[in-house]
């Protein structure tokens, strides 16, 4: 008896199925062949990565040069040869401070504003971030009740989409939404969240972490359940309390996670743009104006639409996300070294 | 000839005519559109019935939110990517993109008669013909009459002042507990109007911009002082940032506003939305001492330069703006009407609402009082660039960023500046 015989009605439906991708495979194959033949098998693994770098090359590094060189021009024209060469005139205007600790002194006083409002929305959304997450992987890794079902709860919010979650937020917070309701229904006066900047800059903070919680609890969970429960229970014999756990194993194995969650929180925070831009809508005033809402404002907003002085704010912008990426790279060869 | 013969020659034969039909079948247009109230229905009405007399043109008609109008669509139209016509408030400041018609209509003596006033302001440098105006607007307020009644509290009347109004609007407010007394939509537009009553002048002896002056201050003054004082509510102005707008349209239609400075072109949201549940009434602009003004304004619909058709593009204008046609469409969406001969013979508006009526009597009469420096303001091509420079930096002075000198300091840097940055390379 043949095997085309003893092939079940699936397996022939896959062979049939998968007959075009063995095809294509096998047609691609002979390029690549002719090229090991000429190049031997050293130059290979460049030739594969050729694809996806002239992806990135084309949609990254591209924009990036021709960003950079928007932001040597000047004038309100859209292309290239159209522009004026300014120089540096764009980075000198935005430089250009009497007290870098006193934005009304700085020519540019609201690309200022935008970076002091990164810098606290950043440090207090990283750090309540990465603590929030870290003690709900620490309660979703216990053995309770309806654990899959929390897991499920605290992921869902990076589900939707940023709009999504702001509006619901701008809901809840408005002179009548939910919550002033739930206030005065208690006997409380209502609260104008979005009309006092600390109220706009804590909702701000809160509602992303809302949003963005359970993707780094997701990381954080992964690092605990790879941690091997012997260590645990060698502890448990040794009478080790759970403070000196906690300290003394959990937290140092965790610790290549915690980078990663730190490090892409980081980032995500310092481009923090469209969860806020519904929120407040940069207010009250510009008490929740981030940096990038000051770029899309600066390039699209106003009728003299600056794509030059945009430009300039974005290569900054783009030197600080390098500058925390290099940290990161360090710190993780810092621990490797031991 | 076989049988497969002739199946194939008589495939390729139809195959043929579908194609060449196919090719003189379609001149595809694309109108980009915002609506205030429901005029998107009235303007596809006129768009099947020119579709129906020209079956070699079809057009699309993209109806987008006014935010799109005012910050994508510029993008757009400097990237050469824009739709073929557009519906725009930005009347100059888009100029340099619109089609001159002039060599495709075949009437131009009937636009200039028409349109002649409003074809500069879409014209600022020159005497082209881009477009007509979909709706003549002018800035006033509107208040709660009923709960004027309910408080017995007199409306102030003609010759009135913003002090006046603002006293008026708190008695009311106070004795019936209403949270807002006036709002203002946050627009540098609104603003204009009034600092103009209250003696700004917009610009120098020269003709240049020169946004802040005594006149302007003293309304931005006001302004400030109201905002803290609680008759216009921070969170309207303070709860946004930069020149972003923001309208108490939906809070005056819930009555939870004594006096809402907007303009005409809210009549048939009001009409819709309001209808006999309390007396909306429109009432003369308040006086300064220099004026008793409103802003004019308006929406026009423009011919786009980069249009691959301007011939059928020029024809669906002559079709749009045939009096008969503007008629039915200001009529329906009660608009005052951009066509000077419908203006002086009269529109059939379609309601009968007391207040609508009184409403649009009430702003069609106020035209004759606009100050000329409200005119000019509103023909400069760059009267966006001072718009939101005012707006902005008064923003920020009510929350308390910028002290009012501040502001205004501020106020006149940012407008050197962007005018600056738009002659390079012009």
């Amino acid at each position: 008896m043949s095997s085309d015989t003893k092939m079940t009605l699936s397996e022939r439906l896959q062979t049939v199925a998968g007959w075009p991708l063995q095809m294509f495979f096998r047609i691609l194959d002979v390029p690549f062949r002719a090229i090991q033949k000429l190049g031997g098998i050293g130059p290979m693994p460049y030739v594969f990565l050729l694809p996806n770098l002239a992806f990135f090359g084309l949609f990254v590094v591209v924009p990036l040069f021709i960003n950079f060189g928007f932001s040597l021009t000047g004038g309100t024209n859209l292309f290239p040869q159209d522009r004026v060469y300014v120089g540096t005139e764009q980075y000198e205007f935005l430089f250009n401070c009497e007290n870098y600790a006193d934005t009304t002194t700085c020519q540019e006083d609201r690309f200022w504003k935008g970076l002091f409002n990164t810098a606290i929305f950043v440090f207090f959304q990283v750090a309540f971030l990465v603590l929030f997450s870290l003690i709900t992987a620490l309660v979703l890794n216990r053995k309770i009740r309806a654990r899959g079902f929390f897991r499920a709860v605290f992921f869902f919010p990076v589900l939707l989409s940023p709009v999504v979650v702001a509006l619901i937020w701008k809901w809840i917070l408005l002179r009548d939404g939910i919550l002033n309701a739930f206030l005065v229904s208690l006997g409380f006066d209502k609260i104008l969240f979005f009309v006092s900047p600390e109220w706009a800059m804590f909702w701000a903070i809160f509602v992303s972490i809302w949003a963005h919680m359970g993707f780094y609890t997701l990381i954080l969970l992964a690092g605990l359940q790879a941690i091997p429960p012997d260590l645990y229970e060698a502890a448990e014999m040794d009478g080790t309390s759970k403070e000196r756990v906690f300290w003394r194993i959990t937290l140092p194995l965790l610790w290549p996670n915690m980078l990663v969650v730190i490090v892409l929180a980081l980032i995500k925070g310092v481009q923090i743009f469209d969860e806020v831009y519904v929120l407040t809508g940069g207010g009250p005033g510009t008490a929740t104006q981030f940096i990038v809402q000051y770029i899309y404002n600066t390039g699209f907003t106003n009728q003299v639409q600056n794509f030059g002085l945009a430009s300039a704010a974005s290569v900054v912008l783009g030197v600080m996300l390098f500058a925390l990426t290099m940290m990161q790279l360090a710190a993780t060869r810092r621990r490797d070294n031991g | 000839m076989t049988y497969r013969m002739k199946s194939l020659l008589g495939t390729s034969i139809l195959s043929l005519a579908l194609m060449t039909s196919s090719a003189m079948a379609e001149t595809e247009l694309r109108m980009t559109w915002y609506d205030d109230g429901n005029e998107s229905a009235a303007m596809q009405a006129l768009l099947d019935k020119f579709e129906q007399q020209n079956p070699d043109v079809s057009v699309t008609l993209d109806v987008v939110p006014y935010k799109a109008i005012i910050e994508s669509l510029p993008v757009q139209l400097a990237a050469g990517d824009g739709p073929d016509l557009a519906r725009v408030t930005d009347l100059g400041g888009l100029s340099k993109y619109y089609l001159d018609m002039t060599p495709h209509l075949e009437n131009t003596e009937y636009w200039r008669e028409s349109f002649g006033p409003f074809l500069k302001w879409l014209s600022p440098e020159g005497d082209a013909i881009s477009g007509f105006m979909t709706q003549l607007s002018v800035t006033g307020p509107y208040v709660n009459k009923t709960l004027f009644e309910q408080a017995g509290v007199e409306m102030p009347g003609e010759g009135a002042t913003w002090d006046d109004w603002a006293t008026a609007v708190n008695e009311v407010a106070s004795k019936l507990d209403i949270p807002i007394p006036m709002a203002w939509d946050r627009s540098g537009h609104r603003v204009s109007g009034p600092a103009i009553a209250q003696g700004a002048k917009m610009f120098d002896a020269d003709g240049n911009p020169a946004l802040v002056d005594d006149g302007l201050k003293a309304m931005a003054t006001k302004l400030y002082d109201w905002h803290q004082d609680g008759t216009m509510a921070k969170e309207l102005w303070g709860s946004v940032s930069g020149s972003t707008y923001l309208g108490a349209n939906e809070d005056f239609a819930n009555a939870q506003v004594v006096m809402y400075m907007s303009g005409s072109w809210q009549i048939p949201q009001f009409a819709d939305k309001i209808g006999d549940a309390f007396d909306w009434w429109a009432v003369p602009a308040p006086c300064g001492p220099a004026a008793c003004t409103g802003m004019p304004g308006g929406a026009a619909l423009v011919a786009i330069k980069d249009t691959e058709h301007p011939e059928e593009v020029s024809k669906l204008m002559e079709f749009l703006a045939q009096e008969e046609n503007l008629a039915e469409f200001y009529g329906k969406n009660l608009f005052i009407p951009g066509h000077l001969g419908l203006a002086e013979g009269g529109v059939e508006f379609a309601s009968e609402d007391p207040r609508a009526i009184h409403a649009l009597e009430t702003f069609a009469g106020a035209v004759p009082s606009i100050s000329p420096v409200a005119f000019d303001l509103q023909g400069y091509a760059n009267n966006r660039v001072m718009f939101n420079a005012l707006i902005s930096r008064l923003g920020e002075a009510i929350v308390g960023e910028l002290t009012l000198d501040q502001a205004f300091e501020r106020m006149t840097q940012d407008v050197e500046k962007q005018l600056a940055e738009k002659e390079r390379g012009n």
